[in-house]
């Protein structure tokens, strides 16, 4: 057990390094000297500004030797500094993560109901009607939809706020302030949850399909157990565990359905921050947010794997 | 033809053949119906659907005919989806091939670093590549393609894994051919159809991921695009919707019918695999 830990520790590391390395790649690759942008950034740009920017920030040594100094400021949390915003990377996007963290959450636990209610269903009308909107959603561009669920639901009906993350202003504490938020949450919550259901119900509901066929399945059927039971503990449980390795696998996703729900909502999390950093051309919160969310996905993977390996006796502990 | 037959007969993917026959007129008919430039003032701004004969889909808030813009911007979803899948494809089947081939340390470390590249957030590496080679045609499709290779090289790298061990693979290197000769001549051959079907899918994929770049400011600021289109609508919702609402549909459409199309190539190139589902 501590030995397939160690080596699942030991993975996630060297993923985390490589994509560390990738960054500092991208952020070399960024228009412009960094230390002309960051004096322009700062607002003044003469020699002797330059030259103290470059020997502060390492840019004066080889390659290798910054690439090192990255890596090092990384394994302590330090992502660079916004000149623009006068943070640093880190406090900027930590300000941000709780806000994301609560969207995303919402929004995939949505999705997993949705997907279930819809698999138990295989074969009447509401499994025809939840797989054709599966593929609606599919192929529908998310921030349209953001758009026109702004339009229909908030603007024309005012049953949901239109952006932002609690009333400004209002001054509310404790629980009416939880109340708030949940209030505000409704609609990039629905809209984003809709989005992963439209990935997961399709998988969720083949997955269920198939743990049907199984034989314990029939014969737990043959021994009477009500119709209910079967799909709740013998199947459902069983199919879901491939879901959400898949839905680890494509945890990518859902960084990217962040940024476009939150552009659209004046949600302030990181996928905004990532979206005001873009107008601004403010590189290194940009690749900032970029090595946040990869570091997220692996951490994400990381905590599945090890779930996993606890409630499904059947996954290789040794492997 | 008996392959073109079983593709229509197939209900949905026939749908979808002729929406995306539609969306292909409108990219070629567009220069010739709009030979002006979809970027013109043509008329007064917000002006709504059907106040005047000439702009059926209204204009926008400076004055620029919608419909105009959404029949140009077909051709450029097209040409950047099937381009950036082209080069996504460049990438990803030859790196599966060798993977697949050669197995072994090659293709532990090919399968390494595709797996790097499936845990980075897709959209947020595109939006970086982009952002940072400044927005234009070629910085969109490059990082299209970089970001969507993955899937292709597990796919290809699979079934050349199978048809490895068939037996005029195994007759060729006998007879002395040269593995790249094999690799090019005996198994990629072989390979053709799932990758057609999972090419029409990466279209469909890589066709939304541009149009979400244009809709965060990341297009090519020469293309009028649906993304761009949407996007610029944006601020004016209530007073007019329509300018936001017409190229989502558009985009909707275009997607929709390429998944059926690639649904019923699935089925139509590999019927075995059709009756299993």
């Amino acid at each position: 057990m501590i030995r397939f830990l160690l080596s699942r520790l030991l993975k996630g590391a060297l993923v985390l390094f490589l994509i560390a390395i990738i960054n500092f790649l991208l952020i070399r690759a960024a228009p412009g000297d960094p230390a002309t942008v960051m004096a322009g950034e700062a607002g003044a740009a003469d020699a002797v500004f330059l030259e103290q920017l470059r020997a502060r920030f390492g840019l004066d040594r080889p390659l290798w030797e910054q690439l090192f100094l990255y890596l090092k400021g990384i394994a302590t949390l330090d992502l660079g500094f916004s000149y623009r915003q006068n943070q640093t990377v880190a406090s900027l996007i930590g300000d941000r993560l709780p806000a994301t963290l609560l969207l995303t959450g919402t929004a995939f636990a949505v999705s997993l109901v949705l997907g279930i209610l819809a698999a138990r269903r295989v074969g009447r009308w509401s499994d025809t009607a939840i797989t054709t909107a599966a593929l609606f959603f599919y192929a529908t561009p998310l921030f349209w939809i953001a758009l026109m669920s702004q339009i229909v639901f908030a603007l024309k009906l005012g049953v949901v706020p239109n952006v932002g993350y609690e009333t400004i202003g209002a001054g509310h504490s404790g629980l009416w302030r939880a109340l708030d938020i949940a209030h505000h949450l409704v609609l990039p919550a629905m809209t984003l949850g809709l989005f992963f259901t439209a990935i997961y119900a399709r998988m969720m509901r083949a997955s269920m399909l198939e743990v049907a066929s199984f034989d314990y399945v029939r014969t737990a059927r043959a021994k009477g157990v009500a119709p209910g039971i079967v799909t709740r503990r013998h199947i459902a449980r069983n199919a879901i565990l491939p879901v959400v390795t898949l839905a680890g696998l494509q945890a990518g996703q859902i960084v990217g359905g962040a940024v476009l729900t939150e552009t659209v909502f004046a949600w302030p999390g990181i996928g905004r921050l990532m979206f005001e950093a873009l107008a601004q051309r403010d590189y290194q919160v940009l690749l900032g947010v970029f090595f946040v969310s990869s570091a997220m996905v692996v951490l994400f993977n990381l905590v599945t794997d090890i779930v996993y390996s606890f409630v499904d006796p059947r996954i290789e502990v040794g492997a | 033809m008996a392959f073109l037959l079983r593709l229509v007969r197939h209900r949905s993917s026939a749908v979808g053949l002729l929406v995306l026959t539609l969306v292909l007129a409108a990219a070629i008919l567009a220069p010739i119906l709009y030979p002006q430039s979809p970027w013109r003032m043509v008329g007064r701004s917000f002006l709504e659907p059907y106040a005047m004969q000439r702009f059926p889909l209204g204009t926008d808030a400076l004055g620029r005919d919608v419909l105009s813009g959404l029949l140009h911007g077909a051709s450029v979803s097209l040409m950047i989806g099937f381009v950036s899948t082209l080069a996504a494809l460049v990438i990803g089947v030859p790196l599966g091939a060798v993977a697949g081939y050669l197995g072994g340390r090659v293709d532990d470390l090919a399968m390494r670093f595709t797996e790097l590249f499936q845990t980075i957030p897709s959209f947020a590496l595109a939006i970086v590549i982009v952002a940072i080679l400044q927005p234009s045609i070629y910085s969109i499709v490059l990082a299209i393609a970089l970001v969507s290779w993955p899937p292709v090289t597990r796919l290809v790298r699979g079934e050349v894994m199978s048809l490895r061990s068939r037996d005029y693979v195994q007759a060729a290197i006998t007879l002395g051919q040269t593995t790249p000769r094999i690799i090019l001549g005996q198994v990629l051959p072989n390979t053709i159809v799932p990758i057609i079907v999972m090419g029409s899918l990466m279209i469909a994929t890589a066709i939304l991921l541009e149009s979400s770049l244009s809709f965060l400011g990341l297009g090519d600021p020469n293309l009028m695009t649906w993304g761009y289109m949407v996007g610029a609508g944006r601020t004016r919702l209530i007073e007019a919707w329509w300018i936001s609402f017409f190229p989502g549909i558009a985009i909707f459409l275009t997607v929709l019918a390429l998944n059926l199309v690639g649904e019923g190539l699935s089925d139509a190139l590999n019927p075995r695999l059709a009756r299993e589902r």
